[in-house]
């Protein structure tokens, strides 16, 4: 950690219907790395962890992100406190 | 104005008397309902699974019928959906809409609908003999709410 950054943020990731099948778990809490600033970084840190979500994370995977309820884009901020949600297209309706 | 999610079936004339009730204003009420078919995509469905997003699924409810309200001069408007398991036949969603003439009415209606098929939080997963399967999104649903933009 570095010296003067002794904050972790915290973040609430959700994942529902084909995803939280696939990942295996509907919520997590995990601890942000420094560099981790927005939804585009999440997914990529998230992508790191291999197989599964190396494959369902990939650009171009018709994955919809919401941060605290709201749908969120690639350069949506996200911090300490913030949910973030992992889905598919919906279908409801 | 109202949204609700449930789990329990709704019955139209109930919600339909409920809005018009006590408002002489109202001149034309519009409904729509959404029923469980027993074939999509070329399998038999014997039953489906709906999942939401508890939360965001009001907040994005409200968000839509805000939009409608701010495009159309409509007096109320209501949206059902239900979540859980549910068989071919059984109601999933309702939207009524009042307004004092029908051309609002109408098309507050339909635009209620495009707009949550492609942006409230909930997905279908079928179970059909060859075992479950999530429904996929349909180009058409957006193209449907392409049309309001």
């Amino acid at each position: 950690m570095r010296p003067n950054d002794s904050r972790i943020a915290t973040v609430k990731v959700l994942y529902f219907a084909r995803l939280r099948e696939v990942f295996g778990r509907e919520r997590e809490q995990v601890e942000l790395p420094g560099n981790v600033q927005d939804v585009g970084g999440l997914t990529a840190w998230l992508r790191s962890r291999g197989e599964s979500w190396e494959r369902e994370l990939a650009p171009g995977r018709p994955v919809r992100i919401a941060v605290n309820q709201d749908m969120a884009a690639a350069d949506t901020p996200v911090g300490d406190g913030d949910e973030v949600a992992f889905f598919p297209p919906v279908t409801g309706g | 104005m109202a949204v609700r999610v449930q789990t329990g079936d709704f019955d139209v004339g109930a919600e339909m008397t409920a809005m018009r009730r006590g408002n002489p204003k109202i001149g034309a009420i519009a409904s729509f309902v959404g029923v469980v078919r027993d074939l999509n995509e070329g399998a038999d469905v014997a039953e489906m699974t709906l999942e939401h997003y508890p939360g965001m699924t009001e907040k994005a409810l409200e968000k839509i019928v805000a939009e409608a309200r701010a495009r159309w001069d409509i007096y109320d408007a209501l949206v059902v959906h239900r979540v859980g398991t549910l068989k071919p036949t059984d109601q999933i969603v309702l939207v009524v809409v009042a307004s004092a003439h029908r051309g609002e009415a109408f098309q507050a209606c339909e635009f209620l609908m495009d707009y949550l098929k492609t942006r409230a939080p909930f997905w279908k997963k079928e179970r059909t003999p060859e075992g479950g399967r999530w429904v996929d999104a349909r180009t058409a649903d957006d193209a449907a709410a392409d049309r309001w933009s």
